[in-house]
Protein backbone atom coordinates (compact mmCIF):
# COMPACT_ATOMS: atom_id res chain seq x y z
CA UNK A 1 0.00 0.00 0.00
CA UNK A 2 2.82 2.39 0.92
CA UNK A 3 4.40 1.69 -2.44
CA UNK A 4 1.18 2.38 -4.33
CA UNK A 5 0.71 5.78 -2.69
CA UNK A 6 4.38 6.50 -3.21
CA UNK A 7 4.05 5.86 -6.94
CA UNK A 8 0.82 7.86 -7.08
CA UNK A 9 2.64 10.81 -5.52
CA UNK A 10 5.51 10.52 -7.99
CA UNK A 11 2.91 10.31 -10.75
CA UNK A 12 1.22 13.48 -9.53
CA UNK A 13 4.59 15.28 -9.34
CA UNK A 14 5.49 14.26 -12.87
CA UNK A 15 1.95 15.16 -13.92
CA UNK A 16 2.39 18.63 -12.43
CA UNK A 17 5.40 19.22 -14.67
CA UNK A 18 3.71 17.68 -17.70
CA UNK A 19 0.74 19.97 -17.13
CA UNK A 20 2.76 23.18 -16.74
CA UNK A 21 4.91 22.43 -19.75
CA UNK A 22 2.13 21.25 -22.05
CA UNK A 23 0.05 24.27 -21.03
CA UNK A 24 2.79 26.61 -22.26
CA UNK A 25 3.18 24.60 -25.46
CA UNK A 26 -0.56 24.69 -26.08
CA UNK A 27 -0.78 28.47 -25.62
CA UNK A 28 2.22 29.07 -27.87
CA UNK A 29 0.96 26.72 -30.55
CA UNK A 30 -2.49 28.29 -30.43
CA UNK A 31 -1.36 31.84 -31.08
CA UNK A 32 1.97 31.48 -32.88
CA UNK A 33 1.36 28.24 -34.78
CA UNK A 34 4.84 27.25 -33.65
CA UNK A 35 5.60 23.86 -32.16
CA UNK A 36 8.13 25.05 -29.64
CA UNK A 37 10.76 22.35 -29.38
CA UNK A 38 12.93 24.70 -27.32
CA UNK A 39 10.48 24.31 -24.47
CA UNK A 40 12.50 21.60 -22.72
CA UNK A 41 15.69 23.63 -22.99
CA UNK A 42 13.86 26.64 -21.57
CA UNK A 43 12.66 24.52 -18.64
CA UNK A 44 16.28 23.52 -18.07
CA UNK A 45 17.38 27.17 -18.32
CA UNK A 46 14.87 28.01 -15.57
CA UNK A 47 16.44 25.40 -13.30
CA UNK A 48 19.94 26.64 -14.15
CA UNK A 49 18.92 30.21 -13.54
CA UNK A 50 17.76 29.24 -10.02
CA UNK A 51 20.96 27.28 -9.40
CA UNK A 52 23.09 30.15 -10.65
CA UNK A 53 21.28 32.70 -8.48
CA UNK A 54 21.69 30.51 -5.39
CA UNK A 55 25.33 29.81 -6.09
CA UNK A 56 26.79 33.04 -7.39
CA UNK A 57 24.47 36.00 -7.14
CA UNK A 58 25.06 38.55 -4.42
CA UNK A 59 23.33 41.88 -4.56
CA UNK A 60 24.70 43.84 -1.64
CA UNK A 61 23.91 41.59 1.31
CA UNK A 62 21.06 39.84 -0.52
CA UNK A 63 21.39 36.29 -1.81
CA UNK A 64 18.53 35.42 -4.10
CA UNK A 65 17.36 31.94 -3.12
CA UNK A 66 14.53 29.68 -4.17
CA UNK A 67 11.69 32.13 -3.60
CA UNK A 68 13.27 34.97 -5.56
CA UNK A 69 14.17 32.49 -8.29
CA UNK A 70 10.49 31.66 -8.75
CA UNK A 71 10.12 35.23 -10.01
CA UNK A 72 13.53 36.03 -11.47
CA UNK A 73 14.06 32.85 -13.54
CA UNK A 74 10.75 33.07 -15.48
CA UNK A 75 11.40 36.75 -16.20
CA UNK A 76 14.99 36.17 -17.39
CA UNK A 77 14.23 33.07 -19.45
CA UNK A 78 10.99 34.64 -20.74
CA UNK A 79 13.03 37.66 -21.88
CA UNK A 80 15.43 35.37 -23.73
CA UNK A 81 12.36 33.78 -25.33
CA UNK A 82 11.11 37.20 -26.41
CA UNK A 83 14.43 37.91 -28.10
CA UNK A 84 14.18 34.58 -29.94
CA UNK A 85 10.61 35.41 -31.02
CA UNK A 86 11.47 38.93 -32.21
CA UNK A 87 14.63 37.98 -34.07
CA UNK A 88 13.81 34.52 -35.45
CA UNK A 89 10.33 33.06 -34.96
CA UNK A 90 8.50 36.09 -36.36
CA UNK A 91 9.99 35.38 -39.77
CA UNK A 92 8.34 31.96 -39.85
CA UNK A 93 4.68 32.73 -39.16
CA UNK A 94 3.61 32.55 -42.78
CA UNK A 95 5.45 29.31 -43.42
CA UNK A 96 4.62 25.69 -42.75
CA UNK A 97 4.72 24.37 -39.13
CA UNK A 98 7.76 22.36 -40.09
CA UNK A 99 10.01 25.43 -40.26
CA UNK A 100 9.19 26.55 -36.74
CA UNK A 101 9.67 23.01 -35.51
CA UNK A 102 13.07 22.71 -37.18
CA UNK A 103 14.25 26.09 -35.94
CA UNK A 104 13.21 25.50 -32.33
CA UNK A 105 14.59 21.95 -32.41
CA UNK A 106 17.94 23.30 -33.61
CA UNK A 107 17.90 26.00 -30.97
CA UNK A 108 17.21 23.41 -28.27
CA UNK A 109 20.25 21.39 -29.41
CA UNK A 110 22.43 24.52 -29.43
CA UNK A 111 21.30 25.64 -25.97
CA UNK A 112 21.68 22.17 -24.46
CA UNK A 113 25.08 21.79 -26.09
CA UNK A 114 26.32 25.09 -24.69
CA UNK A 115 25.13 24.20 -21.18
CA UNK A 116 26.64 20.72 -21.34
CA UNK A 117 29.95 22.16 -22.47
CA UNK A 118 29.97 24.65 -19.63
CA UNK A 119 28.55 22.56 -16.80
CA UNK A 120 29.08 18.91 -17.75
CA UNK A 121 26.21 16.46 -17.70
CA UNK A 122 26.49 15.00 -14.22
CA UNK A 123 23.95 17.32 -12.67
CA UNK A 124 24.16 19.76 -9.79
CA UNK A 125 22.24 19.38 -6.54
CA UNK A 126 19.82 22.10 -5.53
CA UNK A 127 18.70 22.13 -1.94
CA UNK A 128 15.08 22.15 -0.92
CA UNK A 129 14.34 25.58 0.61
CA UNK A 130 14.34 25.32 4.40
CA UNK A 131 10.71 26.42 4.69
CA UNK A 132 9.60 23.40 2.67
CA UNK A 133 12.06 20.84 4.00
CA UNK A 134 10.97 17.72 5.84
CA UNK A 135 7.69 15.89 5.55
CA UNK A 136 4.63 14.70 7.36
CA UNK A 137 3.49 11.18 8.12
CA UNK A 138 -0.06 10.82 6.87
CA UNK A 139 -0.43 7.39 8.43
CA UNK A 140 -0.71 5.55 5.12
CA UNK A 141 2.35 7.26 3.66
CA UNK A 142 5.13 9.76 4.23
CA UNK A 143 4.55 13.02 2.34
CA UNK A 144 7.56 15.26 1.70
CA UNK A 145 6.36 18.85 2.09
CA UNK A 146 8.24 20.10 -0.97
CA UNK A 147 6.46 17.59 -3.21
CA UNK A 148 3.09 18.57 -1.82
CA UNK A 149 4.01 22.19 -2.52
CA UNK A 150 4.91 21.42 -6.14
CA UNK A 151 1.55 19.74 -6.75
CA UNK A 152 -0.47 22.52 -5.11
CA UNK A 153 1.54 25.35 -6.68
CA UNK A 154 1.44 23.95 -10.19
CA UNK A 155 -2.27 23.23 -9.90
CA UNK A 156 -2.80 26.84 -8.81
CA UNK A 157 -0.69 28.15 -11.69
CA UNK A 158 -2.54 26.00 -14.22
CA UNK A 159 -5.97 27.03 -12.94
CA UNK A 160 -4.99 30.71 -12.84
CA UNK A 161 -3.74 30.50 -16.43
CA UNK A 162 -6.91 28.72 -17.53
CA UNK A 163 -9.02 31.38 -15.79
CA UNK A 164 -7.20 34.26 -17.44
CA UNK A 165 -7.52 32.73 -20.90
CA UNK A 166 -11.09 31.45 -20.68
CA UNK A 167 -12.78 33.98 -18.42
CA UNK A 168 -11.20 37.42 -18.81
CA UNK A 169 -11.20 40.16 -21.41
CA UNK A 170 -7.47 39.70 -22.01
CA UNK A 171 -8.12 36.01 -22.57
CA UNK A 172 -10.88 36.78 -25.07
CA UNK A 173 -8.34 38.77 -27.12
CA UNK A 174 -6.02 35.78 -26.97
CA UNK A 175 -8.70 33.28 -27.98
CA UNK A 176 -9.92 35.54 -30.78
CA UNK A 177 -6.40 36.18 -32.07
CA UNK A 178 -5.78 32.43 -32.06
CA UNK A 179 -8.71 32.09 -34.48
CA UNK A 180 -8.28 35.18 -36.66
CA UNK A 181 -5.29 37.42 -35.86
CA UNK A 182 -5.86 39.68 -38.87
CA UNK A 183 -9.35 40.67 -37.77
CA UNK A 184 -8.38 41.15 -34.12
CA UNK A 185 -5.59 43.48 -35.23
CA UNK A 186 -8.02 45.35 -37.48
CA UNK A 187 -10.13 46.01 -34.37
CA UNK A 188 -7.23 48.00 -32.96
CA UNK A 189 -5.35 45.40 -30.91
CA UNK A 190 -1.59 45.27 -31.24
CA UNK A 191 -1.48 41.58 -32.17
CA UNK A 192 2.27 41.36 -32.90
CA UNK A 193 2.97 42.65 -29.38
CA UNK A 194 0.46 40.19 -27.96
CA UNK A 195 2.18 37.33 -29.80
CA UNK A 196 5.56 38.34 -28.41
CA UNK A 197 4.27 38.60 -24.84
CA UNK A 198 2.39 35.31 -25.13
CA UNK A 199 5.54 33.54 -26.23
CA UNK A 200 7.41 35.18 -23.34
CA UNK A 201 4.68 33.98 -20.96
CA UNK A 202 4.71 30.39 -22.25
CA UNK A 203 8.49 30.27 -22.01
CA UNK A 204 8.36 31.84 -18.54
CA UNK A 205 5.97 29.08 -17.50
CA UNK A 206 8.52 26.49 -18.63
CA UNK A 207 11.24 28.26 -16.65
CA UNK A 208 9.00 28.37 -13.58
CA UNK A 209 8.49 24.63 -13.87
CA UNK A 210 12.27 24.30 -14.15
CA UNK A 211 12.82 26.19 -10.87
CA UNK A 212 10.25 24.02 -9.13
CA UNK A 213 11.87 20.90 -10.55
CA UNK A 214 15.42 21.83 -9.47
CA UNK A 215 15.18 20.48 -5.88
CA UNK A 216 13.52 17.25 -7.07
CA UNK A 217 15.44 16.20 -10.18
CA UNK A 218 18.76 18.05 -9.73
CA UNK A 219 19.94 20.62 -12.26
CA UNK A 220 21.17 18.99 -15.45
CA UNK A 221 21.65 20.32 -19.00
CA UNK A 222 19.62 17.44 -20.41
CA UNK A 223 16.79 17.48 -17.86
CA UNK A 224 14.48 19.10 -20.40
CA UNK A 225 15.48 16.95 -23.35
CA UNK A 226 14.22 13.81 -21.59
CA UNK A 227 11.05 15.44 -20.39
CA UNK A 228 9.99 17.25 -23.55
CA UNK A 229 9.40 14.06 -25.53
CA UNK A 230 6.86 12.88 -22.97
CA UNK A 231 5.34 16.35 -22.82
CA UNK A 232 4.81 16.35 -26.58
CA UNK A 233 3.02 13.01 -26.25
CA UNK A 234 0.86 14.62 -23.55
CA UNK A 235 0.03 17.52 -25.85
CA UNK A 236 -0.86 15.18 -28.70
CA UNK A 237 -3.13 13.13 -26.42
CA UNK A 238 -4.82 16.19 -24.95
CA UNK A 239 -5.19 17.97 -28.27
CA UNK A 240 -3.06 20.85 -29.53
CA UNK A 241 -4.38 24.23 -28.55
CA UNK A 242 -6.77 23.16 -25.76
CA UNK A 243 -5.90 24.78 -22.42
CA UNK A 244 -8.01 22.64 -20.09
CA UNK A 245 -7.08 19.60 -22.17
CA UNK A 246 -3.37 20.24 -21.58
CA UNK A 247 -3.85 20.57 -17.81
CA UNK A 248 -6.09 17.53 -17.31
CA UNK A 249 -4.06 15.32 -19.63
CA UNK A 250 -0.83 16.39 -17.94
CA UNK A 251 -1.94 15.43 -14.45
CA UNK A 252 -3.91 12.41 -15.67
CA UNK A 253 -1.03 10.88 -17.59
CA UNK A 254 1.35 11.50 -14.70
CA UNK A 255 -0.96 9.43 -12.52
CA UNK A 256 -1.36 6.74 -15.17
CA UNK A 257 2.41 6.53 -15.41
CA UNK A 258 2.73 6.25 -11.63
CA UNK A 259 0.11 3.52 -11.45
CA UNK A 260 1.80 1.61 -14.24
CA UNK A 261 5.03 1.76 -12.28
CA UNK A 262 3.26 0.05 -9.40
CA UNK A 263 1.31 -2.59 -11.32
CA UNK A 264 3.65 -3.32 -14.24
CA UNK A 265 6.87 -1.37 -13.90
CA UNK A 266 8.32 -2.59 -17.19
CA UNK A 267 5.69 -0.65 -19.16
CA UNK A 268 5.93 2.60 -17.18
CA UNK A 269 8.14 4.44 -19.67
CA UNK A 270 6.12 3.39 -22.71
CA UNK A 271 2.55 3.56 -21.42
CA UNK A 272 2.13 7.23 -22.41
CA UNK A 273 3.22 6.50 -25.97
CA UNK A 274 0.89 3.53 -26.20
CA UNK A 275 -1.97 5.80 -25.09
CA UNK A 276 -0.84 8.36 -27.66
CA UNK A 277 -1.05 5.80 -30.46
CA UNK A 278 -4.49 4.63 -29.36
CA UNK A 279 -5.81 8.20 -29.05
CA UNK A 280 -4.41 9.15 -32.45
CA UNK A 281 -6.21 6.20 -34.02
CA UNK A 282 -9.57 6.91 -32.36
CA UNK A 283 -9.56 10.70 -32.05
CA UNK A 284 -6.81 12.25 -34.20
CA UNK A 285 -7.45 15.76 -32.85
CA UNK A 286 -6.75 14.61 -29.29
CA UNK A 287 -9.08 14.02 -26.35
CA UNK A 288 -9.95 17.70 -25.94
CA UNK A 289 -9.00 18.99 -29.39
CA UNK A 290 -11.50 20.42 -31.81
CA UNK A 291 -11.72 18.72 -35.18
CA UNK A 292 -11.44 21.12 -38.09
CA UNK B 1 -24.63 82.03 -43.76
CA UNK B 2 -25.27 81.07 -40.13
CA UNK B 3 -23.42 78.06 -38.94
CA UNK B 4 -26.51 75.99 -38.25
CA UNK B 5 -27.68 76.39 -41.81
CA UNK B 6 -24.33 75.17 -43.02
CA UNK B 7 -24.62 72.06 -40.93
CA UNK B 8 -28.01 71.31 -42.41
CA UNK B 9 -26.69 71.05 -45.91
CA UNK B 10 -26.87 67.55 -47.31
CA UNK B 11 -23.72 65.78 -46.17
CA UNK B 12 -23.07 64.54 -49.67
CA UNK B 13 -22.26 68.06 -50.77
CA UNK B 14 -18.88 68.07 -52.42
CA UNK B 15 -17.81 71.19 -50.55
CA UNK B 16 -17.52 69.39 -47.19
CA UNK B 17 -14.04 68.11 -46.40
CA UNK B 18 -14.11 64.37 -47.07
CA UNK B 19 -13.97 62.03 -44.09
CA UNK B 20 -12.09 59.57 -46.25
CA UNK B 21 -10.05 60.44 -49.33
CA UNK B 22 -8.56 57.60 -51.36
CA UNK B 23 -6.08 58.51 -54.11
CA UNK B 24 -4.31 56.28 -56.61
CA UNK B 25 -4.63 53.28 -54.33
CA UNK B 26 -2.82 50.19 -55.58
CA UNK B 27 -2.75 46.82 -53.86
CA UNK B 28 -1.12 43.45 -54.40
CA UNK B 29 -1.55 39.90 -53.15
CA UNK B 30 1.85 38.37 -53.75
CA UNK B 31 2.43 38.68 -57.48
CA UNK B 32 -1.13 39.59 -58.38
CA UNK B 33 -1.78 43.26 -58.80
CA UNK B 34 -5.40 43.77 -57.71
CA UNK B 35 -5.99 47.52 -57.45
CA UNK B 36 -4.68 49.78 -60.21
CA UNK B 37 -5.18 53.29 -58.86
CA UNK B 38 -8.49 53.60 -57.00
CA UNK B 39 -9.56 57.17 -56.18
CA UNK B 40 -12.74 58.34 -54.44
CA UNK B 41 -13.99 60.38 -51.49
CA UNK B 42 -16.51 59.71 -48.77
CA UNK B 43 -18.05 62.74 -47.08
CA UNK B 44 -19.02 62.71 -43.40
CA UNK B 45 -22.46 61.15 -42.88
CA UNK B 46 -22.61 59.70 -46.37
CA UNK B 47 -23.45 56.13 -47.35
CA UNK B 48 -21.36 55.18 -50.39
CA UNK B 49 -21.36 51.81 -52.10
CA UNK B 50 -18.72 50.07 -54.13
CA UNK B 51 -20.52 48.17 -56.87
CA UNK B 52 -18.99 45.84 -59.38
CA UNK B 53 -18.65 42.29 -60.56
CA UNK B 54 -16.81 39.57 -58.73
CA UNK B 55 -13.09 40.23 -58.79
CA UNK B 56 -13.42 43.96 -59.57
CA UNK B 57 -11.50 44.82 -56.39
CA UNK B 58 -14.29 45.93 -54.03
CA UNK B 59 -13.30 43.76 -51.09
CA UNK B 60 -9.61 44.49 -51.66
CA UNK B 61 -10.41 48.21 -51.56
CA UNK B 62 -12.01 47.83 -48.11
CA UNK B 63 -9.15 45.67 -46.92
CA UNK B 64 -6.61 48.17 -48.20
CA UNK B 65 -8.34 51.00 -46.35
CA UNK B 66 -8.25 48.86 -43.19
CA UNK B 67 -4.58 47.99 -43.80
CA UNK B 68 -4.96 44.22 -43.97
CA UNK B 69 -3.55 43.56 -47.45
CA UNK B 70 0.07 42.44 -47.74
CA UNK B 71 1.15 45.37 -49.94
CA UNK B 72 -0.47 48.66 -50.92
CA UNK B 73 0.56 52.09 -52.14
CA UNK B 74 -1.03 55.42 -52.93
CA UNK B 75 -2.79 57.58 -50.38
CA UNK B 76 -5.63 56.98 -47.93
CA UNK B 77 -6.42 60.04 -45.82
CA UNK B 78 -8.88 59.68 -42.94
CA UNK B 79 -9.90 62.93 -41.19
CA UNK B 80 -6.81 64.59 -42.60
CA UNK B 81 -4.40 61.85 -41.41
CA UNK B 82 -2.47 59.76 -43.92
CA UNK B 83 -2.89 56.06 -43.08
CA UNK B 84 -1.13 54.28 -45.95
CA UNK B 85 1.95 53.49 -43.85
CA UNK B 86 0.12 52.46 -40.66
CA UNK B 87 -0.53 48.92 -39.39
CA UNK B 88 -4.20 47.96 -39.14
CA UNK B 89 -4.39 48.31 -35.35
CA UNK B 90 -3.31 51.96 -35.60
CA UNK B 91 -5.78 52.58 -38.42
CA UNK B 92 -8.62 51.14 -36.33
CA UNK B 93 -7.70 53.47 -33.47
CA UNK B 94 -8.30 56.47 -35.75
CA UNK B 95 -11.99 55.55 -35.91
CA UNK B 96 -12.50 53.10 -38.78
CA UNK B 97 -14.15 49.74 -38.30
CA UNK B 98 -14.43 46.81 -40.65
CA UNK B 99 -17.09 44.15 -40.97
CA UNK B 100 -15.51 41.49 -43.20
CA UNK B 101 -17.34 39.53 -45.87
CA UNK B 102 -16.87 36.25 -44.00
CA UNK B 103 -18.20 38.04 -40.87
CA UNK B 104 -15.37 36.81 -38.66
CA UNK B 105 -17.43 35.63 -35.71
CA UNK B 106 -15.17 33.88 -33.19
CA UNK B 107 -16.24 30.35 -32.32
CA UNK B 108 -14.29 30.27 -29.06
CA UNK B 109 -16.17 33.36 -27.80
CA UNK B 110 -19.82 33.59 -26.85
CA UNK B 111 -22.10 36.24 -28.35
CA UNK B 112 -21.48 38.77 -25.61
CA UNK B 113 -17.71 38.24 -25.71
CA UNK B 114 -17.81 38.69 -29.50
CA UNK B 115 -19.78 41.89 -29.02
CA UNK B 116 -17.39 43.23 -26.38
CA UNK B 117 -14.21 42.21 -28.19
CA UNK B 118 -13.36 45.29 -30.30
CA UNK B 119 -11.87 47.88 -27.98
CA UNK B 120 -13.40 51.36 -27.75
CA UNK B 121 -11.38 53.67 -29.94
CA UNK B 122 -13.40 56.82 -29.28
CA UNK B 123 -16.34 58.12 -27.30
CA UNK B 124 -19.75 58.19 -28.87
CA UNK B 125 -20.24 54.54 -29.72
CA UNK B 126 -23.52 52.76 -29.08
CA UNK B 127 -24.03 51.16 -25.69
CA UNK B 128 -24.55 47.42 -25.45
CA UNK B 129 -28.24 48.07 -24.62
CA UNK B 130 -28.62 50.18 -27.77
CA UNK B 131 -27.05 47.41 -29.85
CA UNK B 132 -29.36 44.82 -28.32
CA UNK B 133 -32.29 47.15 -29.01
CA UNK B 134 -31.17 47.36 -32.64
CA UNK B 135 -30.77 43.58 -32.89
CA UNK B 136 -33.11 41.94 -30.34
CA UNK B 137 -32.11 38.44 -31.54
CA UNK B 138 -28.62 38.98 -30.16
CA UNK B 139 -29.90 39.80 -26.67
CA UNK B 140 -31.77 36.50 -26.53
CA UNK B 141 -28.69 34.57 -27.53
CA UNK B 142 -26.01 36.46 -25.64
CA UNK B 143 -24.69 33.30 -23.94
CA UNK B 144 -24.53 31.18 -27.10
CA UNK B 145 -21.31 30.27 -28.84
CA UNK B 146 -20.74 32.86 -31.57
CA UNK B 147 -20.75 30.47 -34.49
CA UNK B 148 -23.92 28.66 -33.32
CA UNK B 149 -25.97 31.66 -34.51
CA UNK B 150 -27.82 31.66 -37.82
CA UNK B 151 -26.19 33.45 -40.75
CA UNK B 152 -28.42 36.49 -40.25
CA UNK B 153 -27.71 36.66 -36.53
CA UNK B 154 -23.98 36.34 -37.19
CA UNK B 155 -24.21 39.26 -39.60
CA UNK B 156 -26.04 41.33 -36.98
CA UNK B 157 -23.35 40.44 -34.46
CA UNK B 158 -20.59 41.36 -36.91
CA UNK B 159 -22.21 44.77 -37.50
CA UNK B 160 -23.27 45.23 -33.88
CA UNK B 161 -19.83 44.76 -32.40
CA UNK B 162 -18.27 47.56 -34.45
CA UNK B 163 -20.95 50.03 -33.38
CA UNK B 164 -19.73 49.94 -29.77
CA UNK B 165 -16.24 51.16 -30.59
CA UNK B 166 -17.02 54.76 -31.42
CA UNK B 167 -15.71 54.35 -34.97
CA UNK B 168 -17.30 56.91 -37.29
CA UNK B 169 -16.58 55.18 -40.59
CA UNK B 170 -17.96 51.67 -41.03
CA UNK B 171 -16.63 49.47 -43.82
CA UNK B 172 -19.29 46.83 -44.51
CA UNK B 173 -18.41 44.05 -46.91
CA UNK B 174 -21.52 42.47 -48.49
CA UNK B 175 -23.61 42.42 -45.34
CA UNK B 176 -26.61 40.94 -47.20
CA UNK B 177 -24.80 38.09 -48.90
CA UNK B 178 -26.62 34.78 -48.58
CA UNK B 179 -29.32 36.10 -46.26
CA UNK B 180 -33.09 35.69 -46.44
CA UNK B 181 -35.00 38.70 -47.83
CA UNK B 182 -36.57 39.53 -44.47
CA UNK B 183 -33.10 39.71 -42.86
CA UNK B 184 -31.81 41.79 -45.78
CA UNK B 185 -34.64 44.26 -45.10
CA UNK B 186 -33.73 44.40 -41.43
CA UNK B 187 -30.10 45.11 -42.26
CA UNK B 188 -31.23 47.77 -44.73
CA UNK B 189 -33.31 49.48 -42.03
CA UNK B 190 -30.34 49.28 -39.68
CA UNK B 191 -28.07 51.00 -42.17
CA UNK B 192 -30.61 53.78 -42.64
CA UNK B 193 -30.85 54.20 -38.84
CA UNK B 194 -27.07 54.29 -38.50
CA UNK B 195 -26.84 56.94 -41.19
CA UNK B 196 -29.44 58.98 -39.33
CA UNK B 197 -27.27 58.72 -36.22
CA UNK B 198 -24.37 60.23 -38.12
CA UNK B 199 -22.36 57.15 -39.03
CA UNK B 200 -20.53 57.23 -42.35
CA UNK B 201 -20.70 53.97 -44.24
CA UNK B 202 -18.73 52.51 -47.11
CA UNK B 203 -20.63 49.49 -48.35
CA UNK B 204 -19.54 46.78 -50.75
CA UNK B 205 -22.52 45.25 -52.52
CA UNK B 206 -23.31 42.91 -55.36
CA UNK B 207 -27.01 43.48 -54.90
CA UNK B 208 -27.57 46.97 -56.25
CA UNK B 209 -31.33 46.83 -55.71
CA UNK B 210 -30.47 46.67 -52.02
CA UNK B 211 -27.75 49.31 -52.41
CA UNK B 212 -30.23 51.69 -54.01
CA UNK B 213 -32.42 51.62 -50.90
CA UNK B 214 -29.68 52.80 -48.54
CA UNK B 215 -26.95 54.67 -50.40
CA UNK B 216 -26.29 58.29 -51.39
CA UNK B 217 -23.77 57.46 -54.07
CA UNK B 218 -22.47 54.46 -55.95
CA UNK B 219 -18.87 53.99 -57.09
CA UNK B 220 -18.67 51.41 -59.84
CA UNK B 221 -15.51 49.34 -59.95
CA UNK B 222 -14.04 47.42 -62.84
CA UNK B 223 -10.61 45.76 -63.07
CA UNK B 224 -9.27 47.41 -59.93
CA UNK B 225 -10.39 50.96 -60.75
CA UNK B 226 -13.38 53.19 -60.11
CA UNK B 227 -14.90 53.63 -63.56
CA UNK B 228 -18.01 55.63 -62.70
CA UNK B 229 -19.71 57.43 -59.83
CA UNK B 230 -23.50 57.64 -59.87
CA UNK B 231 -25.60 59.60 -57.36
CA UNK B 232 -28.46 57.51 -56.01
CA UNK B 233 -30.97 60.09 -57.27
CA UNK B 234 -29.70 59.57 -60.81
CA UNK B 235 -29.76 55.82 -60.59
CA UNK B 236 -32.85 55.35 -62.77
CA UNK B 237 -31.41 57.46 -65.57
CA UNK B 238 -28.20 55.47 -65.46
CA UNK B 239 -29.78 52.04 -65.31
CA UNK B 240 -28.71 50.88 -68.80
CA UNK B 241 -25.12 51.88 -68.07
CA UNK B 242 -25.20 50.16 -64.71
CA UNK B 243 -26.59 46.97 -66.21
CA UNK B 244 -23.70 46.97 -68.62
CA UNK B 245 -21.13 47.45 -65.80
CA UNK B 246 -22.60 44.80 -63.61
CA UNK B 247 -23.51 42.40 -66.38
CA UNK B 248 -26.95 41.70 -64.93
Amino acid sequence: MQALFGQLLIGLINGAFYAMLSLGLAIIFGLLNIINFTHGAQYMMGAFCAWFLLRYAHVGGWHPGYWSSLVIAPVVVGAVGIVIERTMLKRLYNLDHLYGLLLTFGLALVIQGVFRNSFGSSGMPYEIPSLLAGGVNLGFMYLPIYRAWVIVASLAICIATWYVIERTKLGSYLRAATENPTLVQAFGINVPLMITLTFGFGVGLAALAGVMAAPIYQVNPLMGADLIIVVFAVVVIGGMGSIMGAILTGFGLGVVEGLTKYFYAEASTTVIFVIMVVVLMIKPAGLFGREH
Amino acid sequence: MPESAQRERPPAAAAAAPLLAVRELQAWYGESHILHGVSFDVAPGEVVTLLGRNGAGKTTTLKSIMGVVPRRSGSIVFEGAETIGLPSNRIARLGLAWCPEERGIFSSLDVEENLMLPPKVRDGGLSVEQIYALFPNLAERRGSQGTKLSGGEQQMLAIGRILRTGARLLLLDEPTEGLAPVIVQQIGRTIVKLKAQGFTILLVEQNFHFAATVADRHCVMEHGRIVDVIANAELDANMPKLHKYLGV
